[in-house]
């Protein structure tokens, strides 16, 4: 029972952190009905900067933090401009493709410039954790569950109770309309990148100190990530907060039970067996085309 | 000669030199690669070439032709070549009964995959097939008994007929060339045109008689096994297999070579390939650098994208056209000769319909609607906007599935078919938004309409080209039938809809607003089109908010007003119904009720 609870709590924690990116592709998945195969890579990228400004600089934590973060937004700007917006008009297929080479190469760039040895970055506590009964708490995973619970409060606030938040709802509903209404529809989807690109970032940030900071977390996160948006339903954003929880006690579980190599396997496991059962999620609706 | 009546015109003109002109050239290619003496190090060059662009073939089939992602084909190659490798080396199996189970295995793969991913659409394909690369990737490497683990396989051996390298090199390019020629015939067959069609417009496909599902799965299946193939010849090319050669990466490698030679031709995925393999040979110190190669990978993938999104061949074939096109001359098609199913037939209902209902959540979109087509007859469904119309048409056509009901077509009860199965069972339609397959000529159109089981018509080529052509001279545009699509207007496009539902031979005709967007010369033809139909005795069921229209054409009228229906007779005292009057013009604020 202890190992259980044990299990939970760490499955919780990294769980926590692909609902984080899962959220990140959704949000980008509404406003431009585009999977972006380099949300990953969002999540790798601030680890690195993490790594450049904390660890090589050695700049205090909370100043690379900062700079982390406000590099990820400035990636998400260039992210679009440079990969999503040119190709807007196209159907979905070309950008699939170009968000795919976006990943190949920025990950392969970090490669080039650091290695294939993977960095380290100390967690934000010194104390290491401590015991609540029976179950060890780890400080960085406790940090990841508040932290995600957090932002979902905060995006609930600003989705629901902001202008600018409706606005992107507006925007993801329906483009067209939207842009009649004199909503600016290219400055919301940017936002969108922004916002989805610190979201990714500070994922990866917050998970960096537990999975050591390497060119392979963004494929690994983003793929999980997407496992868990399917597992949800979807398009739906609680749906990704609760399939991404979901996977990570499945794979916490499934790692201490059955096999330890094949831990990156469960996932996708559980994808297709979602995908044969039940392909629109614990939450979605199926949308049938119009015609 | 078959093959000249057999392809369409595009193929037509160069069918004769194509067929014995890839036969001469490919002999020359086997000789050469069978005699000129290659250093070891070209035969390897080329030899990696030949298997890979195999495998690239695939992807032009999927991609190309299909329009579906596959971003596995490195792991289909895996599979094929680990098939030979550990069949030959470990159970001293035969080199061929190794290429045939790899083949099994990779077709088995393929389908699976595609019959649990297909019908969900592209994103999650794209997904998919990623994590069975990382889930083929992860056996490899760790199930070490089956495997050999990350060491690999060595000493595979050749099949006993070509066991010098060059000796096999031929054989490769042999298998390269016989694919070749397939996958450049594809396109003209009706699988191929099926898969276009997919490609295009799925709803149209499915509603002109195709299977979407099994046309995609098949399209999957044959990239799996060009994939398998590709590896079970590299596999015996290069002796030794590891997981690292058939990783992720790769299958990125793979797909860059089919987009930057062009995914529409096989031609192009060899210039692809063999770009791709040569451009490395030359820029080896960029290999100095872990990661700097694919980072240029990755880049070359969105410069692709961006700037020539149709590959270097696709872009040179379109440069070359734009001086090589001649003018080509339409068979004139005799518009008398396109027969349709008349009023003949079992009984005097095509369509009967009980109780529809479809709700969508709390919506009551349409809520248990009743009504029977007579043969022969022209039937119109009108109601103000929002009454549930094109909501019944979509459930009659088996796009929605109905929350409740029936539907009879000419004694069949077509109620829990797909689309194509009722297009089989005598169903044809038209769309309010134009769909189009619009990479294709109009007389390609309607082929596809024309091309399903069912129709008398039959399956030869000739037969079904006639069909179209007089399908289209039916409705006045013979003479342009081999135009593309995209270049008629407004107007013709619509036709050009209706011959591909008329040349698919229905028992019932469904025209889902057809005079929408039309001008008022339009408006006056299509009527007097609607007339010719009637007068073949074809029933038709349409759809419109053009009064004049329906009143002129329709001998029967039903009137629907929020999913229920409020009215139903001859047009006369449907349009003088009390219901009728106050549904469309509102009631009288005075009027007493």
């Amino acid at each position: 029972m202890d190992l259980v609870l044990q299990l939970l709590f760490t499955g919780i924690g990294i769980g926590s952190v692909y609902a984080l990116v899962a959220l990140g592709f959704v949000l980008i998945f509404r406003a431009t009905n585009v999977v972006n195969f380099a949300q990953g890579e969002f999540s790798m990228v601030a680890a690195f900067l993490m790594v450049i400004f904390a660890v090589d600089l050695e700049w205090p934590y909370w100043l690379s933090f900062l700079l982390a973060l406000a590099g990820m937004a400035l990636y998400g700007v260039i992210f679009n401009l440079g990969v999503y917006y040119p190709l807007r008009h196209r159907t979905y297929l070309p950008v699939i493709i170009s968000t795919i080479g976006a990943s190949i190469l920025v990950a392969n760039t970090m490669l080039a410039l650091y290695g294939p040895q993977p960095q380290v970055l100390s967690p934000v506590f010194e104390t290491p954790g401590f015991n609540v009964g029976p179950v060890y708490l780890d400080s960085q995973y406790l940090l990841i569950i508040v932290v995600t619970m957090v932002l979902v409060a905060f995006q609930y606030w600003f989705f629901e109770h902001t202008l600018l938040g409706k606005k992107l709802q507006a925007t993801s509903q329906d483009k067209e309309m939207a842009s009649l209404l004199g909503i600016p529809v290219a400055t919301m989807i940017m936002i969108t990148f922004v916002y989805s690109a610190v979201l990714g970032g500070l994922a990866g940030i917050l998970v960096a100190p537990i999975l050591f900071v390497s060119i392979q977390m963004g494929g690994t996160i983003a793929l999980k990530a997407f496992a868990a948006t399917i597992i949800g339903g979807f398009g739906d954003v609680a749906g990704a907060i609760i399939g991404g929880l979901a996977l990570g006690v499945i794979e916490t579980f499934g790692a201490a039970y059955i096999s330890v190599p094949y831990k990156d396997g469960f996932a996708f496991l559980v994808l297709v067996l979602f995908l044969v059962f039940r392909p629109q999620g614990l939450f979605g609706e199926r949308v049938a085309e119009k015609a | 000669m078959t093959s000249i009546t057999d392809a369409p015109p595009a193929v037509r003109r160069t069918a004769p030199f194509g067929l014995l002109g890839y036969v001469v050239l490919a002999a020359v290619v086997v000789y050469y690669a069978a005699t000129h003496p290659f250093d070891g190090y070209i035969t390897n060059i080329l030899m990696q070439a030949a298997t890979y662009s195999v495998a690239v073939m695939g992807l032009t089939v999927v991609l190309g032709l299909c329009g579906q992602i596959n971003l596995a084909q490195a792991a289909f190659f895996g599979l094929g070549a680990y098939a030979v490798g550990l069949g030959t080396v470990d159970y001293g199996l035969n080199f061929w009964l190794c290429v045939g189970l790899g083949l099994v295995l990779v077709v088995a793969a393929g389908a699976f995959l595609g019959t649990s991913t297909l019908r969900l659409g592209g994103h999650y394909l794209a997904m998919v097939t990623i994590s069975f690369q990382q889930i083929v990737t992860l056996v490899m490497v760790n199930w070490i008994p089956m495997t050999h683990g990350p060491d690999g396989v060595s000493r595979i051996p050749r099949p006993g007929l070509f066991t010098s390298a060059q000796g096999y090199l031929a054989f490769c390019v042999t298998v390269l060339a016989v694919v070749g020629y397939m996958v450049w015939r594809l396109p003209a067959s009706p699988l191929g045109r099926a898969m276009r069609a997919v490609r295009d417009n799925e709803l149209a496909a499915s509603v002109a008689g195709i299977d979407v599902q099994r046309t995609k799965v098949t399209a999957f299946a044959i990239c799996a096994s060009l994939g398998g193939l590709g590896g079970a010849l590299f596999a015996g090319g290069f002796a030794y297999v590891s997981p690292d050669q058939f990783s992720f990466a790769e299958s990125i490698v793979f797909l860059t070579m089919v987009l930057l030679g062009g995914v529409a031709s096989p031609i192009g995925a060899v210039v692809g390939t063999g770009l791709l393999i040569l451009i490395p040979e030359w820029l080896r110190f960029l290999k100095s650098v872990p990661g700097l190669y694919l980072a240029i990978y990755g880049l070359a993938v969105i410069l692709i994208v961006l700037f020539m999104p149709d590959g270097i061949w696709g872009w040179f074939s379109q440069w070359t056209r734009r001086f090589g096109r001649a003018a080509v001359a339409a068979v004139p098609a005799d518009a008398a000769a396109l027969e349709l199913r008349g009023s003949v037939g079992h009984n005097n209902e095509v369509l009967r319909v009980e109780g529809l209902a479809k709700h969508f959540g709390g919506l009551k979109a349409v809520d248990g609607v009743s009504f029977t087509v007579k043969r022969g007859s022209v039937h119109a469904l009108i109601g103000p906007n929002g009454s549930g119309k094109t909501t019944t048409l979509n459930v009659l056509s088996g796009i929605y599935t109905p929350t409740a009901g029936k539907m009879v077509l000419d004694g069949t009860d077509v109620s829990n078919l797909p689309p194509h199965r009722r297009t089989i069972a005598g169903l044809g339609r038209t769309f309010q938004n134009i769909r189009l397959f619009r990479s294709m000529t109009a007389v390609e159109n309607v082929i596809i309409g024309a091309e399903h089981p069912g129709n008398p018509v039959g399956k030869a080529h000739h037969a079904l080209d006639a069909r179209a052509r007089a399908a289209l001279a039916f409705v006045g545009l013979g003479d342009r039938a081999d135009e593309m699509v995209t270049s008629f207007s407004y107007g013709h496009q619509r036709l050009i809809e209706i011959a591909r539902a008329l040349a698919g031979n229905p028992t019932l005709l469904l025209l889902d607003e057809p005079a929408a967007g039309l001008n008022s010369t339009e408006k006056v033809e299509l009527t007097g089109l609607l007339k010719r139909i009637a007068a073949k005795g074809l029933t038709i069921l349409i759809i419109d908010h053009d009064m004049t229209l329906v009143s002129d054409v329709a001998e029967h009228i039903t009137v629907l007003n929020f999913g229920r229906r409020i009215a139903d007779g001859d047009p006369v005292s449907v349009l003088n119904h009390p219901d009728v009057v106050t549904a469309y013009l509102g009631s009288e604020p005075d009027a007493p009720h």
